[in-house]
Formats: C-alpha cells, sequence, structure tokens
C-alpha cells in the first residue's frame, strides 16, 4: 500500500518544507558582514570623540578634530583624497562608456571581453608596482627611448611617480578600475538587449555611438550605479595603491590616517580616529557630489534626446577609446612583464633596456618564504571564499524557495563594506576584538575577509542563479526530487561554471586585501600582500617583481581553474557549453 | 470511496490584486482537460499551483486532491504529479540515461535501475541513446525523453503546460498522439493548458475556457 | 601641539612586568625556551636582513629548539602600537610580540610606557664579549638602557657615492651644499620621519651647529631656534636643489639604493658602513659606487632586541637575543655578503678560535677599514628628533 492511499496520511505531514534555518540565512548574512563594520565605526567614532577608556578618557570632546585640523598638511591630503578619487572614477567611466559605445558587438570588444578575467584578478598592489617601474623617468618606458631617442644619459629629474597633484595614482587605479567596470558593464549590457535598442535607433537614423548613448547608456548606468559608487570610495580610500604609487608630501588622507594608527604615540591614535571621521564624511560627500553630476548629466541627455539631433558621426572617438583602453590594459601587463624581468635579473641599470644578465637567484632565495606564504595567502582565500559561497547559496536558494528577495534597500546594505572606507572601521574593529579578548590570528583574518569577499561573489552569483530556468527544478520535483535534492543535483551541477567564478572572484579579492590582513592579523598573519606591500617599503624590485608575481599568480590560477574544470567535468555536454 | 482523478475542489488564485482564477472542476483518470484563455490569464499559475510551487506573492484558496488524498498542503515532490513543458527541459548536465535514472522511481533498487531504463529507451524507440548527450538529440527525440523520465516517476496525474508548442506541424501530431495515447494507457487524469484549438481537439476532452472570454466554457 | 597624552597614561593602567623565568638561571632560560616559537617584529623592507633574520632562525631551531617567525614589519612603531593596544585592552600575558628590533625612540616610549620586560641583557651569557668600553651599549640615544635591551649591531653613518659622478668624498655639510648646487637632482635623502632621513638631519645639525653639547639633554633645555637655526638655513638652500626638487623623497633607505642603481641619484646616506658593499654582492648598486665619511666625524649607534612585556615566549626571546650576540652570529652580521653591520663584541675579550671568525670576513670593495671610519657621534636625545621630524615636516613635507 502507497501513503496516498493511506487514509489521513496527508494529516500526517507537515504543512511546509523543512526549513531547517535556511530562511534565516540571508538576515544571518547581512550580520556576518555588516556586523563588523557597525561595531567598527563605533571603535573609530568613541576615540575620535574622545573616549577611550583604555587610557583613561571618558569625557567625550573635541580635542582629536582640534588636533587633526592643527595638522599643516590636512588640506592638501583631504583635497588629494577628492581629487584623486572623483577624477580616477570619471575617466574609468568615460574610457568603459567610450569603449561600450563605440565598439560593443564587434570583433574588438570580443578581444576585450576575453582580456578582462586576467586584468580583473591582478592585485592592486602589483599592478602599482608595474606600472610605478613602467612610468618612472628610469623606469622601462625611458630606458627603452634612452639614450637614441630621448637623449636622456641619465635619468631626467621628472616627478612622475608620487607627483604631489596624484597624477600617478589616478592612472593607477584608472588601469585597474576600467576592467572593473568593464566587466560589470557587460553583464548589465546583456540584461537591456542593447544590440536590438541599437538597431532600432539606427534605422531612425542615429548613429552607432549616439545611439549608443541615448538608448542603452541610461539603462546600464542604473544597473552599474553601485559599482561605480564603490569603485568612487575605493579610489578615494585607497591604501596600498596610494603607498607605491601616491604623493608623500603629504600622502593621501587615509595613508595619513594608517601611519598615525601605526605611531606609539597614543595621541596620534585619537587624531588617526577623527581622520577616519573625516575619511568616511568625505565619501559620503563625494558620492552626494556624484549623484548630483550624475542628475545633471541626465538633465542634459534629455534635453539632448528631445532635440532629435541625429548627430554627426562619432567615428573619431572610436580609435581614441580603442587607445585608452588598450593603454590601461597594456600598462598592467607590461609592468607585471617587467616584475617578472626584475625577479630573474642580474644587474640591470639605466639605460640598459634588458638587464646585464639572467639569474635565479631571486627565486631560490625567496622560494621558502613564498611557498609558505603563499600557502597561508591560499588558506585565508580558500576558507573565506567557501564561507562567502556557503552564504551566498543559501541567501540566493532561500529567496527561490521562500521569495525572500532582496529589496532594493538590502543590495545597500550588501554594498556597505565596500562603500564604507576601510580605515574608516577596520582600526577600531582591532581594537574591539582586542577589548574582547578575542583571537587576532587566522580565523579572525578570515572573518575579515568575508566581510569584503562576500559582497563580490553575491555580485557575481546573483544573476545567473536567478536567471537558471526554474522550470528544471519545478520538473525534478514532479519527478520526486526534494528541494535538497534539485539544489545538489540538478541546480548546482548546472550553474558549475558561474559558481567556480564566482569562487575565483572570492579568491582574488580575498588574495588583494591589504589592510585587513595587516590590522585584524596583528602582524601574525602574513600574505603574499602584506609581505609584497612591506617590501616595497625598502624598495629591493628583485623581491618585490617575486612577491608581486606570486600574489598574481595567486589571484589568477582560480580563474584560470574556473575556465577549466567545467569545460572538463562538461566535455560531452553541450547544452552547458555556453553556460 | 476516493473519489478517482484529479478534483480542484472551489479552487481559487489569488494574486496581489485580488482574484486571479477560479475553477471546480474533476479530471477523470484517461481524461485530457484542455483549459484555455490567452496569454497572462494564470494558466501557468494554475499548473504551479497543482504542482506545489506556486509563487509566494499568490495564495491559493480551495484544495487539490488527487484519487481523493489532499495535495495542497504537499511539498510538490511529495505530489505524484508529473509536468511536461513546451521545452524539453531535459538536465544538461546529465546524460539521456542519468535523465531518465533521475526521474525513475524506487524501487527498482540497484543493477535493476539500468534494466529499467534500458527497457524505457527500447520501448521508445531509443535503444542505445542512453550515454548520449540530451543536446544532441532531435527535437522529437528531447520530447520523447522528457515523456518518458516523467512517466519512469509514475505519476498519478499528468500536467502539460503548452507542451507541443515549439514542435513543428507534423511533430507535433506524432507527439501528441504519443503522449496522450501513454497517459490514457496508465490511466492517467490528464490537465492540459493550452492556446492551440487543435490541441484541444485532439485531446478529444472536455474545454474549460479561463480568463477574457471564460463565459465561452 | 599634542593633547598632552602619551604613553604615560596608558603606564598608569600597568601591571609591573614581572619575569617567570630569571635570566640569572640560564640553564633554566634554555629548558623553558625550548619548544617556544619566537615572534620577532623586525622591520621587513630589506632583503639582506630578512635573509639574515631566517638564517638566527634556522640556527636557533637546530642548537636551542627555538622556532622563530619574523613578522616584517614596515615601520618599528606598528610594534610599539600593537603592544600598546594590547595593553590597553588589559593583556598582559600571551601578547603577539615576543621580540622587537629597537632603539631610539621607539625603546624610550615603551621604557617609559614600562611596556618592556627586563631587566635581561646583561645577564645573558654572551654579555660577557660585549664591547662596553666602545659601543654606546648601555645608553640608546642618551637613554640608559638599563638592561631592557640587548645590544646585536652596531651602525655609523656614512655616505655613498657613485664614483662615476662624484668622484671626491665631501668633507663636510658645506661642501655637499656646494656639490648639490652644481648637480642639481642628484641628492636626496629618506623623508622624515624615516629614521635613515631623521638621521641625516641630525648629522646636518651636528655639522652644522655652533655648540654641539645641548643635544645630548631634552629639548627644552637649550635654546631650540638658535641651535637649529644653521640646520634651518642649510636645508632652505639645499632642498630646491635635490632629486625631485624636494617634492618627492624616497620613503626608506633601500628605495634610496635603488635610486642609485637606477642612477637617478649619485650620493646616499647609510647607516651600515658594509651595506654598499653588500648592495653590490646583490647586483643592487653600480660597482663604481665606493664610500667616505665626514671630517667632523658621524653618528653611530646600536640596535638592539626588547621584549615586551607581555611576550608569550620570553625565555626564546632571550635565547635569540643571546645567540645574536655569539661570535658566530656577529661575523655573519659582519661579512658584506651577508649584512655588513658593525659588531658590537670587544674583540680582545674573544679567544682566538672567536677573533680568526672576525679576521676572516672580508669587508668588501666599497667599505673603509676601522681605522678611517673616524669619531663616532652619540645620537643626540631623542627629544631632538621629535622636534626636528615635526619641524621639518611642517617646513619641506606637506609640499606648497
Amino acid at each position: 500500500m502507497t501513503e496516498a492511499t493511506r487514509p489521513g496520511a496527508a494529516l500526517r505531514v507537515r504543512p511546509r518544507r523543512g526549513r531547517r534555518g535556511l530562511h534565516l540565512l540571508p538576515a544571518m548574512t547581512l550580520a556576518v558582514m555588516l556586523g563588523p563594520v557597525a561595531a567598527g565605526l563605533l571603535g573609530t567614532l568613541a576615540p575620535a570623540f574622545g573616549i577611550l577608556p583604555a587610557a583613561g578618557l571618558v569625557e567625550p570632546g573635541l580635542g582629536a578634530f582640534r588636533d587633526l585640523l592643527g595638522w599643516p598638511g590636512l588640506p592638501r591630503a583631504t583635497l588629494l583624497s577628492l581629487w584623486t578619487g572623483l577624477a580616477a572614477t570619471a575617466a574609468s567611466l568615460a574610457i568603459v562608456t567610450m569603449i561600450a559605445a563605440c565598439w560593443q558587438g564587434t570583433r574588438t570588444f570580443a578581444v576585450v571581453e576575453r582580456l578582462l578575467s586576467p586584468l580583473l584578478s591582478v592585485p592592486h598592489a602589483a599592478a602599482a608596482f608595474g606600472i610605478a617601474f613602467l612610468i618612472a623617468p628610469s623606469g622601462w618606458v625611458a630606458r627603452v627611448l634612452s639614450p637614441w631617442l630621448t637623449r636622456w644619459e641619465r635619468p631626467p629629474d621628472l616627478l612622475i611617480v608620487q607627483d604631489p597633484a596624484g597624477l600617478a595614482l589616478i592612472a593607477g587605479l584608472i588601469a585597474k578600475e576600467v576592467p572593473f567596470l568593464m566587466l560589470m558593464t557587460i553583464a548589465a549590457l546583456g540584461q537591456v538587449e542593447a544590440r536590438r535598442s541599437v538597431l532600432v535607433a539606427q534605422s531612425l537614423g542615429y548613429g552607432r555611438e549616439t545611439a549608443w548613448l541615448q538608448v542603452v547608456l541610461p539603462r546600464v548606468y542604473a544597473q552599474i550605479r553601485l559599482p561605480v559608487y564603490v569603485v568612487l570610495a575605493f579610489s578615494m580610500t585607497v591604501v596600498d595603491v596610494a603607498v607605491i604609487l601616491g604623493p608623500n608630501t603629504p600622502p593621501t588622507l587615509s595613508v595619513q590616517v594608517v601611519r598615525w594608527i601605526g605611531d606609539p604615540d597614543l595621541a596620534l591614535r585619537l587624531r588617526a580616529a577623527a581622520g577616519a571621521v573625516l575619511q568616511l564624511a568625505l565619501v559620503v560627500g563625494a558620492l552626494g557630489l556624484w549623484r548630483l553630476g550624475e542628475l545633471a548629466v541626465a538633465a542634459l541627455g534629455r534635453r539632448w534626446v528631445w532635440s532629435g539631433r541625429r548627430g554627426t558621426s562619432m567615428r573619431l572617438v572610436r580609435p581614441i577609446a580603442v587607445a585608452m583602453a588598450a593603454g590601461s590594459g597594456a600598462a598592467v601587463l607590461l609592468g607585471l612583464a617587467g616584475l617578472a624581468l626584475w625577479s630573474v635579473a642580474g644587474f640591470w641599470t639605466y639605460p640598459d633596456a634588458l638587464p646585464e644578465g639572467l639569474t635565479l637567484r631571486t627565486w631560490q632565495r625567496f622560494a621558502p618564504a613564498l611557498a609558505e606564504t603563499a600557502a597561508e595567502t591560499g588558506i585565508i582565500a580558500a576558507v573565506a571564499t567557501l564561507a562567502a559561497l556557503v552564504l551566498t547559496i543559501g541567501c540566493l536558494e532561500a529567496e527561490h524557495r521562500y521569495g525572500l528577495r532582496m529589496t532594493r534597500r538590502a543590495m545597500w546594505l550588501l554594498y556597505l563594506p565596500l562603500l564604507v572606507p576601510q580605515v574608516a572601521f577596520l582600526p577600531g574593529l582591532q581594537m574591539l576584538m582586542l577589548q574582547a579578548g578575542a583571537s587576532t590570528g587566522l580565523d579572525a583574518v578570515i572573518a575579515a575577509h568575508v566581510v569584503f569577499v562576500l559582497p563580490y561573489v553575491f555580485l557575481s552569483l546573483g544573476d545567473p542563479f536567478r536567471a537558471w530556468d526554474s522550470r528544471h527544478g519545478t520538473v525534478a520535483h514532479a519527478l520526486g526530487a526534494g528541494p535538497d535534492r534539485v539544489l545538489w543535483a540538478v541546480r548546482l551541477p548546472m550553474l558549475l561554471a558561474p559558481v567556480l567564478t564566482a569562487a575565483a572572484v572570492g579568491f582574488a579579492v580575498s588574495v588583494g586585501q591589504y589592510l585587513p590582513t595587516l590590522l585584524i592579523g596583528g602582524g601574525r598573519v602574513q600574505s603574499l600582500t602584506t609581505e609584497a606591500v612591506a617590501l616595497a617599503s625598502g624598495g629591493d624590485r628583485r623581491a618585490i617583481g617575486a612577491y608581486a608575481l606570486a600574489q598574481t599568480a595567486a589571484a589568477l590560477l582560480p580563474f584560470a581553474l574556473a575556465l577549466a574544470v567545467p569545460r572538463l567535468v562538461f566535455a560531452q555536454r553541450r547544452g552547458l557549453r555556453h553556460g | 470511496m476516493a473519489e478517482a482523478g484529479l478534483r480542484l475542489d472551489r479552487l481559487a488564485i489569488l494574486g496581489a490584486g485580488g482574484p486571479m482564477l477560479r475553477l471546480d472542476l474533476i479530471v477523470a483518470p484517461g481524461e485530457v482537460l484542455s483549459v484555455m484563455g490567452p496569454s497572462g490569464s494564470g494558466k501557468s499559475t494554475l499548473l504551479a499551483a497543482i504542482v506545489g510551487v506556486l509563487p509566494p506573492e499568490f495564495r491559493l484558496e480551495g484544495r487539490v486532491l488527487l484519487d481523493g488524498r489532499d495535495l495542497t498542503a504537499l511539498p510538490p515532490e511529495r505530489r505524484h504529479v508529473g509536468i511536461l513543458f513546451q521545452d524539453d527541459l531535459l538536465f544538461p548536465h546529465l546524460s539521456v540515461a542519468q535523465n531518465l535514472a533521475f526521474g525513475l522511481a524506487r524501487p527498482p533498487r540497484g543493477a535493476e535501475r539500468a534494466a529499467a531504463v534500458e527497457a524505457a529507451l527500447d520501448e521508445f524507440g531509443l535503444a542505445g541513446y542512453g550515454p548520449r548527450d540530451p543536446a544532441t538529440l532531435s527535437g522529437g527525440q528531447k520530447a520523447r525523453v522528457a515523456l518518458m523520465r516523467t512517466l519512469l516517476s509514475q505519476p498519478r496525474a499528468l500536467l502539460l503546460d503548452e507542451p507541443f508548442s515549439g514542435l513543428d506541424a507534423e511533430l507535433r501530431a506524432q507527439v501528441r498522439g504519443l503522449v496522450i495515447e501513454r497517459a490514457r494507457a496508465r490511466g492517467l487524469p490528464v490537465l492540459m493548458v493550452t492556446h492551440d484549438a487543435d490541441d484541444a481537439a485532439a485531446a478529444s476532452g472536455p474545454v474549460v475556457r479561463i480568463g477574457s472570454d471564460a463565459r465561452a466554457g | 601641539m599634542r593633547p598632552a597624552l602619551s604613553l604615560a597614561a596608558a603606564a598608569l593602567l600597568a601591571t609591573p612586568a614581572a619575569a617567570k623565568t630569571d635570566p640569572a638561571d640560564w640553564p633554566a632560560v634554555l629548558d623553558a625556551a625550548r619548544g617556544q616559537t619566537v615572534y620577532w617584529n623586525a622591520w621587513g623592507g630589506s632583503t639582506a636582513t630578512n635573509d639574515f633574520i631566517a638564517w638566527v632562525g634556522d640556527r636557533v631551531k637546530e642548537e636551542f629548539d627555538v622556532t622563530v617567525e619574523h613578522v616584517k614589519l614596515s615601520d618599528t612603531g606598528d610594534a610599539v602600537s600593537r603592544v600598546l593596544a594590547e595593553k590597553a585592552a588589559g593583556r598582559d600575558e600571551g601578547g603577539a610580540v615576543d621580540l622587537i628590533w629597537i632603539n631610539g625612540e621607539n625603546f624610550a616610549a615603551m621604557k617609559q610606557a614600562r611596556l618592556l620586560f627586563g631587566p635581561f641583557a646583561e645577564a645573558l651569557p654572551n654579555w660577557q664579549h660585549v664591547d662596553v668600553e666602545g659601543a654606546t651599549v648601555r645608553t640608546d640615544f642618551t637613554v640608559p638602557t638599563e638592561g631592557y635591551e640587548s645590544p646585536w649591531a652596531a651602525a655609523q653613518v656614512v655616505f655613498m657615492y657613485d664614483t662615476a659622478d662624484l668622484p671626491e668624498p665631501l668633507p663636510d655639510m658645506g661642501a655637499l651644499l656646494a656639490w648639490v648646487k652644481a648637480n642639481p637632482g642628484r641628492f636626496t635623502f629618506p623623508q622624515p620621519p624615516d629614521f635613515l632621513g631623521s638621521t641625516f638631519l641630525k648629522q646636518a645639525l651636528y655639522d652644522l651647529a655652533p655648540d654641539t653639547a645641548p643635544l645630548l639633554d631634552p629639548v627644552d633645555e637649550a635654546d631650540y631656534e638658535a641651535v637649529t637655526a644653521p640646520l634651518w638655513d642649510f636645508l632652505d638652500a639645499l632642498t630646491p636643489q635635490l632629486w625631485r626638487s624636494g617634492r618627492a623623497y624616497p620613503q626608506s633607505g633601500p628605495r634610496q639604493l635603488q635610486l642609485m642603481a637606477d642612477d637617478e641619484i649619485d650620493l646616499a646616506i647609510s647607516f651600515s658602513p658594509g651595506e654598499a658593499s653588500t648592495a653590490i654582492a646583490n647586483f643592487q648598486l653600480p660597482e663604481v659606487v665606493r664610500t667616505f665619511v665626514m671630517d667632523g666625524g658621524s653618528i653611530g649607534n646600536v640596535s638592539f632586541v626588547a621584549i615586551p612585556y607581555n611576550a608569550s615566549a620570553k625565555e626564546g626571546a632571550m635565547v635569540v637575543a643571546n645567540f645574536l650576540l655569539s661570535p658566530e652570529a656577529q661575523a655573519r652580521a659582519l661579512d658584506p655578503g651577508h649584512l655588513g653591520y658593525g659588531t658590537v663584541l670587544a674583540m680582545e675579550k674573544l679567544d682566538p678560535a672567536e677573533r680568526q671568525l672576525f679576521d676572516r670576513v672580508d669587508l668588501g670593495v666599497a667599505t673603509l677599514p676601522p681605522e678611517e671610519l673616524g669619531p663616532i657621534l652619540p645620537e643626540p636625545h631623542p627629544s631632538w628628533m621629535e622636534r626636528i621630524e615635526a619641524d621639518w615636516t611642517r617646513r619641506y613635507g606637506v609640499a606648497d
């Protein structure tokens, strides 16, 4: 006798599918991400307003801010943060827009798409080192052109890297942010049926670029607005890139705040906290400014659309767009090549384009330490990524099963750890963790990494996960499979490629983290990135080359695996080839 | 005592804007009932409600009974209601045989499962296709595998969601004939939603119209 | 001015540092140290020192079963503030830092705030070889060490110069200024408060100040303006002629070395008479680089290691500190092929076999023999450094 014919069988079934806490996961995920941010902000705000119980200070006051205002470098450092952030973001967005408007759907665009992953996975610090060596007056470009073309028998005394205006810093940021915004734009293009819209507009007599700007850009921008904000907040507050490429007389505000945190004088801790609060306010202000800019551009755009001007051809922009994108890509790749060469160089002085000899000495010297650090970096990244994947898939599955769909506001919350400057909450978090007696070893660092890895994993996996044809699930249910079996046996295998890609993204993000590893690890946890940045203070290009290459490899390898594994596993499955 | 067949007992589906659909009907074993209506009339939502995957923004009133058993509170995997869509929806990561084994009810167990899958392939004229990648099959072959997979799960009712509209005219008649014949042979109540009068006619069963021209039903 | 809050505030909350193991009972120390892991916080910007620390780790592992983990800092202040944060959080045991490479203001700050374990240094077995008369091992930037830190390397200011572009040594700061004016853009120094950059300022101050005696007392007790006026005049003239017109500076000593290797500068300050030879051996400097000292003498100081009051592996840390004072480690540090640091041991206190270790070291092409290094000037009181650094930053460190 089967169950269905047994009288009353239906009554014994619980009215709801087994939840087992899955429905609590979205809230838990937000707590995992926002808890540290909120706690850290509190830990920063209190000392900024003079409260530091550990030093016997309990009376709130504005002394820290007065002290901050008394620092002579403040006006310049503040302006520098604003200027470099806004300029880098605007330029990156302009390049991406030009490339997409001029070249979407062409073979050139396909090449751009293919180069994205490797460029994206190059950690910021490694890219910055490479660019620094490339463009310095005694750098690779000058060496190749000297002295036969430039007549520079000795390197010219030009202030190119670490210039007080922050131009080198802006260039370094652009080179890394263009690939990121490009990726986001490509994802958005798929959702707005850009090709067809452009075709329609073209049939109405508009040129391709004009058509793209008028009918595609507004919809694409709505999709990439949050990533653009992330780029803005990041560019204003980045520490490792600014240490390498940014000015020092004075440095940007965030770099200075980190220096104060490292000072043995407790008073500077208060000043650092006040600086961090100022940094936070700066980011909020810059985001507001950017929003106003958006409104202005939108108003101008509407007038343009209304005017019906078809616009003369924008053909001239096309080569410029390609040159800019190629330039920023080449800067990263050539810079890495330069670092690779340094890591095997014998004596190599200006103006030789190549070293006098090649030697494996550097690698032999660093191999044992590199292997150890790489293993630690890998463990941190793997565990943080796994945790982020579990939480992300859990959230998305809860969304699917219980309709707990993220609201727009929740999406903002997801981005919050990427929008709040790291210097504004990590020092506070470090202090709180110490006071709570929490361990500050590997586990704490991993937990801190999850905060930054999770948003990227979520953003990377969210769309493909939701785009999955849920009728496959319906069929599988109808065939007798429960929700868990559908998830494990149907959905996840079908989504193997995007899951692995999201994992690779998460891994690369973790590998690239500098401040969380440094501050939360208390110096005991060393990653390839913290080692590379510590070496940067020494300036031994051979060592930096070896570490930066190892760092890049650590980030790149998972991307290669994410591409290769689905191809191997599903070699015989044509239906998944384009998934 | 238990009334055989699929019964929608004063079933109402309520969306955010109020009632969307009300039905009260019974499909007898071996009978094919066609539900017709324009797009947006809630045909697919109706099937989702019967299978048990109604999106959370909808609410259900009334009951769904299968052979007298109330399905309303059961999870979809325990309802024993099979469904076929316009697309074959074979799992692209599994081979043809793995797709069938996914559907095949237990028992059989162990080695007998392979034999059961082989037998089904034989029966549908697809012997030797087991290891194939579903993406390499023709449209008709895919439709047959999808039907086979559903039947192997021993459903007690079959739902069809515009099942033939993706096929060309000749294949359409062929596959339609096969599905209806197999369902009848097993005495399954079949509920088909379609917007094609041909399908409804070929089913030679009762027709219910929903949506704006519901009066005609 | 900073609020009148300093490490002293934290010190009020301090509990006295107590040793579980008495350093005088060395066998007990060795026993307790066995199996311990020592987190040695040391600046990680120099590959030569990193390699040396790794070698020390191998040796103490072999001999005493003590594991050394080198925590590579970009600034020694990081370790100090770490211990401070732990103290503020009430973590008086099981701290993250076991041993710090330290001297000068960081030591003064930690000692004043009672963040150090000790005294232990003079109880170490190898202390018997230390040159207590010659090298300044009992004061650190005029602050008495009182056994709270153990010396391990002697340093002395020298200038490295590229003989291809600057054929003759410069006898004093006046000559340096004249040469820089004739060769603008070919000299720079690490940006203060980097210790090497600050050292350049102090070296210039010694050379230019009418009376150097007040430098050894706290700055408050002297006429700061009068003593430093010649220094600022000198810098006002020098800065516009520096590399990048003084609008950017290398951030550390090795970074400055790289500039020399890239032929961007021809003259650089160093705190290690052997550094140039070491760098040449490692392809980091051209072979034509040599070193000189100025006629009026040059600042010398000693690098120490100290143990925080809450270190987790105090015994292991003492074992490492003691090993650093062994003739074996000192001779290796002296070798420019490895480190090129001066020794803190007195040769006459060693037996002939031990002395031979030092005699065998080839000091390298660019290293001055000891008799040519000239007189050593003591480090000024740390308060001078703080004042001068702050003033330098205000005048030149925030351009425009």
